[in-house]
């Protein structure tokens, strides 16, 4: 009778087996992100080919061939341009970025000078790091002197002409310099004045409404270098016989209104989003406008437009490239102007130089970008439908 | 008691000071206001009157029909020369802001909706590729890639005798030179055969649709468009004894002789335009698929329609609705960014105005003529494109 007892019960559990060769690892992961479907494949295939055809060889020009240093134009050019390469050559000319660098972040900011935009870069990245990182106490005393202090002091010491400090005319700023002092003047004013254009826009006094109704469509409607235009040839012509006006001050009036309309409807889009509750809560505690405005609404609506206001922001300093359409010189203009440079002219200058100042307003345009991502999350408080 | 002594709140109220009263104060707010524009504006008038007189400058658009005397290099749809007037130079100007704008905003719109999905896609190395032309292009002003195609790319081709030669065309520093059509006599025959197959495809696709949704019977009307609108022209000309001939472009001594030119200045312009905007389109276009939710598609799937069905009935034409407005505002950062033709030569309405306010100096006309059209332009983008989108927008029931 025992030996009818066939069942068998494992005593000890079998050792866990890996999963197939397809279904772990590397494998796994290339069956699933680039080969999923017979398209997939396909379309994989058809992207390798392209990275293949196009990465290499802009490395090789970018890096390996690249000449790096220089005095003049022999580096860049091939023999029979009147250089030292041999035929044939083909690579960027990091020669003339290195050579002309300093043109290229002052412009011609008197050399012995330069020691003055130095220190206003030092203190516009001390002053600014601490008021990025939200970890950091006293945001609202760094805020008032980054905004109402430091563009004072800067001033007093690019310009010159006060304490000893020879003068120098704006006409001489150049490159980097340039592009930075316009997007940071348009930003600080844009701001304040878009939002007062907003709650304008939705102001039930008719008058001031139409107002800013008529400004926000008619410069949205326009390009920026119509407004810029309009500056440097109109502005003139409006004042008085005689009165003359710094074309730096006039670019900057122009950029500064151009990014306050469309920062006008950034904020629109913020506060029409508030829900009714919000104003007739604050109307019930017996809050005056300014206070409503103030506490209540311009912060909740802010917040929510904090990509739009950073897209903005972001469009403006690329827009400052425009102010070279009425020859003044800020990165763009610089560079460009000096393509055609006798020294420098060969077929590689001026896509290197174009390289140069297209990474460095990368990486500002991309940094703002990202910093406006973490903000977001980190601000938000979960409250979005 | 000690209540009977208080005056009931509110009898006041009729004999608060008139500033109090928000309705007032809102007044007086607005009066002020207009006081100082008006102060302001009638200190710019008679600055800017007093400006003109000691300058010695007429005002008045009569400067318009004089003679330009400058030569414009791109006139397309016109016969311009330096003797035309200036209003005929400004006329010129609008054509080739308008042709730029127009091919730049198709070309951008294909990039764009190409990205924007390869960024969906489920393909990690072209959702990579995808992005890094995305962030790439989007952090980059529109100026310095004009630059880029026309000193970095185009400038550097090589000359005419060592022209690149691509199909049927030719790519030199001078530009790109391609084939075109000839029409011959009685050619006009095949563009009324085009326009009239048109409106029958059009036809028949309302009668397809009325009779599906009467019948539930489908009808091809792919196929059949497709050949009415190949085929009724086609048979016009053949009918015609095919009067076309094509004018190619040869490489003859120093230059290249016949076929159709694009000169540099619009190639890098409207190359330009179009990769940096489609950047902007490519976000819309993610945004817009990724705000249809995922049980549209799961309730399409779940009803038996095929992925491609899904995507085309269910997916984009309610991503469309997402999509509109802000392409709207795309469109016309497209059409206003075609002003930065001025920079590279190529003779948009603001080259042409620019040149026109150096010969005069009538600038303040000028600048007129500039907001006048610009924004008449933007309200006809706006105007099309929310027709587009009212037609688009949810029907509710």
């Amino acid at each position: 009778m025992a030996d009818n007892n066939l069942s068998f019960v494992r005593t000890e559990m079998l050792q866990g087996q890996t999963p197939p060769l397809g279904e772990r690892g590397i494998v796994r992961w290339i069956r699933i992100n680039l080969m999923a479907t017979p398209v997939d494949a396909a379309l994989t295939v058809f992207a390798l080919f392209l990275l293949v055809w196009f990465v290499p060889p802009m490395i090789n020009w970018l890096f390996v061939q690249a000449s790096w240093s220089g005095v003049d134009r022999a580096v860049c050019a091939t023999v029979s341009q009147g250089g030292t390469q041999p035929e044939g050559w083909s690579g960027a000319c990091w020669a003339y970025v290195n050579a002309n660098f300093n043109q290229f972040m002052y412009g011609r900011y008197p050399q012995d000078q330069h020691w003055r935009v130095n220190i206003v870069g030092v203190m516009f990245v001390v002053l600014l790091v601490p008021l990025l990182i939200p970890r950091i106490p006293f945001k609202s005393a760094n805020a008032i002197v980054f905004f109402f202090v430091f563009p004072i002091v800067a001033f007093f010491l690019l310009v010159g002409g006060w304490f000893g400090l020879p003068y120098i005319e704006t006409a001489t700023w150049g490159g980097l310099l340039v592009t930075l002092v316009l997007s940071f003047v348009g930003i600080s004013v844009s701001l304040p004045l878009g939002i007062v254009l907003a709650l304008g826009r939705r102001s039930k006094m008719p008058v001031i409404k139409m107002l800013c109704v008529v400004f926000i469509e008619m410069v949205r409607g326009i390009p920026l270098v119509t407004v810029l235009f309009m500056a440097s040839y109109m502005l003139p012509l409006f004042l008085p016989p005689g009165v003359t006006f710094d074309k730096f001050l006039r670019a900057l009036i122009g950029v500064a209104l151009f990014a306050s309309a469309y920062m006008a409807e950034v904020v629109r889009g913020g506060l029409q989003a508030i829900p009714k509750g919000q104003y007739e809560g604050a109307d019930s505690l017996g809050l005056s406008y300014w206070q409503k405005t103030g506490l209540i609404i311009l912060p909740q609506a802010l917040k929510m437009v904090i990509p739009g206001i950073v897209n903005t922001f972001i469009g403006l300093f690329k827009d400052t490239s425009l102010v070279s359409i009425i020859s003044m010189f800020d990165l763009l203009g610089t560079v460009r102007q000096h393509f055609n440079d006798a020294n420098w002219a060969s077929p590689q200058t001026p896509i290197s130089g174009l390289i140069f100042a297209g990474f460095v307003f990368w990486i500002f345009c991309f940094g703002m970008s990202r910093y406006s991502i973490f903000m977001e999350r980190r601000l938000d408080t979960g409250h979005k439908r | 008691m000690a209540s009977q002594d208080i005056t009931p709140a509110g009898t006041g109220s009729a004999k608060v000071s008139l500033l109090n009263d928000p309705r007032i104060r809102g007044y007086i707010y607005q009066l002020v206001v207009l006081v100082v524009l008006v102060a302001v504006g009638y200190w710019f008038v008679n600055n800017t009157i007093a400006n003109l007189q000691r300058a010695n400058l007429a005002t008045g658009f009569g400067f318009l029909d004089g003679r330009s005397g400058f030569d414009i290099s791109s006139h397309p749809f016109t016969d311009y020369s330096s003797d035309s007037t200036y209003i005929k130079a400004l006329y010129v100007g609008i054509l080739n802001t308008m042709l730029v704008a127009v091919v730049g905003i198709i070309t951008a719109t294909i990039i764009g909706f190409i990205i924007g999905v390869g960024r969906l896609s489920h393909n990690w190395l072209i959702r990579k590729l995808c992005t890094v032309y995305v962030e790439v292009f989007r952090n980059i002003p529109p100026l310095l890639v004009i630059f880029f195609w026309y000193s970095g790319v185009l400038a550097v081709l090589p000359q005419a005798r060592q022209s690149i030669a691509l199909p049927f065309s030719f790519l030199n520093n001078r530009g790109f030179f391609f084939a075109v059509p000839v029409f011959g006599q009685g050619a006009w025959l095949a563009g009324v055969a085009f326009v009239l197959a048109v409106i029958g495809a059009f036809l028949v696709r309302r009668w397809a649709n009325k009779r599906q949704m009467a019948t539930g019977q489908r009808f091809p009307v792919l196929w059949t468009s497709l050949a009415l609108i190949i085929g009724l022209p086609f048979l016009a000309f053949a009918l015609k004894g095919f009067p076309v001939t094509m004018n190619y472009p040869e490489l003859g001594g120093f230059n290249i002789k016949g076929g159709a030119l694009v000169g540099p200045e619009f190639m890098s312009l409207y190359l330009a335009l179009s990769f940096y905007t489609a950047s902007f389109i490519a976000e819309i276009v993610r945004a817009g698929i990724r705000g249809v939710g995922k049980g549209q598609s799961e309730a399409s799937h779940a009803l038996g329609l095929r992925a491609g069905t899904t995507t085309r009935l269910v997916v984009v034409p309610q991503a469309l609705r997402i999509i509109i407005p802000p392409l709207t505002s795309q469109y016309l950062n497209l059409t206003k960014n075609s002003s930065l033709a001025v920079a590279v030569g190529y003779p948009d309405l603001f080259a042409v105005g620019g040149t026109i306010l150096n010969q005069t100096g009538r600038s303040i006309e000028v600048v007129a003529i500039f907001i006048v059209i610009y924004l008449s332009l933007s309200v006809l983008t706006s105007l099309f494109m929310n027709w587009f989108n009212a037609k688009m927008a949810l029907v509710e029931r």
